[in-house]
């Protein structure tokens, strides 16, 4: 527990430009490395388990998240409507 | 002579050409314009919680809450004179919950009728997806119904394939118009906030977002994709029976601002690791203006012992920093000018793990051809102040 807290306390003390700067070379590191995959050759990426949003049986699962947690959004999933109450 | 050989064999494979193609009949352009029913979906689910800081009551007292969810969806197809694929999906759900602290709204019923509730949620959606230019458009709407709130939402979305077709940029715009009836704790009704009957005082609360996505397909074995919201709530943010009970002993009504603006974002990784295990990543950076941050970070290792069966098991830590407004019980001040004591807004860390399996034989489940796909999921969910819950749900896939 605390070996996590140590790892996102590091990357939150940091300030926003060098946090960016992280993020866009992680993702600059991914995309360079590319290379082009023909149709015939997406069998793999066109599994069922391989996509990229929440399946339906996870639907409910986000909901009682986004009550019980402030954090919501960028999961591609309901952002807002409903109370939540309780 | 040479000049009618050529004009004959010009007429003979005019002729060929003309009965070779095939035949853009009636009956085919018929059969691709017809909708023809894709897939229906029914999942059901129960939830069950329980804690000891319940915002009804000032952050002290249970939160016991048991929610029984069933959601039915049909999709159905077509495809037009273009080409174009057409998706429209129809659902719609219904929650039947219990919850003790909803009770508490009254400190001196031993039941009322706050203690259950049903929230019916229908929603209709549609996309078109054009293959040839790699081109996606979608629209939708939904509304949620229970006793003290009415939610209608709407929402447009674009997506554009890059060149290669290796990449996807995706625009979504939304909108939910929110109602809530203004049910204060009974000691604090007074002047206009006494109901008459079930005629309650009303607020808005509205919620305007966009969403930009952008995927890329890595290679033949990796994808990711990157997502980021920026959400805009504005009108009634707070709940009116979260009671808060300040250091003199004074009972309040939760008061929050009357905006928020959030803006997280994601990535996440898919990963054909080898024949049997896909590996699932997903990491979230969330921040509002409210002052609250958080991470979530999750990994779902899918095993495929077949082609047909999977077990995939998954853990998810989520680690929040409390919002500026938050103090516990009797810790507020008449020197705050918006306060809150509602622990889902408080610093904590939450982790939540289990496993699901998946089932989708070639000949249907227990040989029912229609019966497409079984999936079964259970998860614990423990958050740092003691709350802890438990989910299962189950996934009939129909075809």
């Amino acid at each position: 527990m605390n070996f996590s807290f140590r790892y996102t306390n590091y990357f939150t003390n940091l300030s926003s430009p060098a946090r960016l700067l992280i993020t866009a070379g992680l993702i600059f590191i991914c995309l360079s490395s590319c290379t082009t995959v023909k149709e015939y050759q997406k069998n793999k990426l066109n599994d069922s388990e391989m996509i990229l949003s929440n399946r339906k049986i996870e639907k409910t699962e986000l909901s009682f998240m986004s009550y019980r947690e402030g954090a919501s959004g960028a999961n591609a999933g309901k952002s807002g409507g409903g109370c939540g109450c309780n | 002579m040479k000049k009618i050989t050529l004009s004959i064999l010009a007429l003979y494979i005019g002729v060929l050409a003309v009965f070779s193609q095939t035949k853009p009949s009636s009956d085919s352009a018929y059969r691709q314009r017809k909708l023809t029913f894709s897939e229906a979906n029914i999942v059901s689910s129960y939830y069950s919680q329980d804690g000891n800081n319940s915002a009804i009551t000032g952050g002290i007292g249970t939160e016991k809450l048991t929610d029984f969810s069933n959601s039915f969806s049909i999709k159905l197809t077509r495809v037009d004179k273009k080409w174009r694929k057409h998706s429209f999906d129809a659902e719609l759900g219904i929650d039947n919950y219990t919850s003790a602290s909803s009770d508490r709204i009254d400190l001196k019923a031993n039941s009322s009728a706050s203690y259950n509730d049903t929230r019916i949620y229908p929603s209709l959606n549609w996309t078109m997806e054009d293959d040839k230019k790699g081109l996606t458009w979608g629209a939708g709407a939904s509304a949620s119904r229970e006793f003290d709130y009415l939610s209608f939402g709407s929402q447009v979305n674009v997506a554009k394939k890059t060149k290669n077709r290796m990449g996807e940029y995706g625009v979504k715009l939304f909108t939910y118009l929110d109602n809530l009836k203004l049910i204060y704790p009974i000691e604090l009704r007074t002047g206009a906030f006494i109901p008459r009957g079930e005629d309650y005082p009303m607020a808005a609360r509205n919620t305007f977002g966009s969403t930009f996505s952008y995927n890329q397909i890595i290679n033949a074995q990796l994808q990711i994709s990157i997502l980021t919201d920026v959400i805009l709530q504005q009108g009634y943010l707070g709940l009116p029976f979260h009671r808060v009970y300040f250091t003199d002993n004074s009972v309040h009504v939760e008061k929050l601002p009357d905006s928020r603006l959030k803006t997280p974002i994601s990535i996440r990784a898919s990963y054909f690791a080898g024949d049997h295990l896909i590996l699932r990543g997903y990491y979230r950076y969330y921040q509002d203006d409210w002052g609250m941050t958080a991470h979530t970070i999750s990994l779902e290792p899918v095993i495929k012992t077949t082609a047909f069966f999977s077990v995939s098991p998954f853990y998810r830590f989520y680690s929040q920093q409390a919002t500026k407004y938050f103090a516990p019980y009797q810790q507020h001040t008449a020197a705050n000018t918006y306060y809150t004591s509602n622990f889902d807004l408080s610093t904590f860390t939450s982790h939540f793990y289990g496993a699901g399996i998946r089932m989708a034989p070639p000949n249907g489940i227990l040989g029912w051809q229609h019966l497409g796909a079984l999936e079964l999921r259970y998860g614990h969910y423990s958050r740092s102040n003691n709350m802890q819950s438990d989910i299962v749900t189950l996934n009939l896939t129909i075809k």
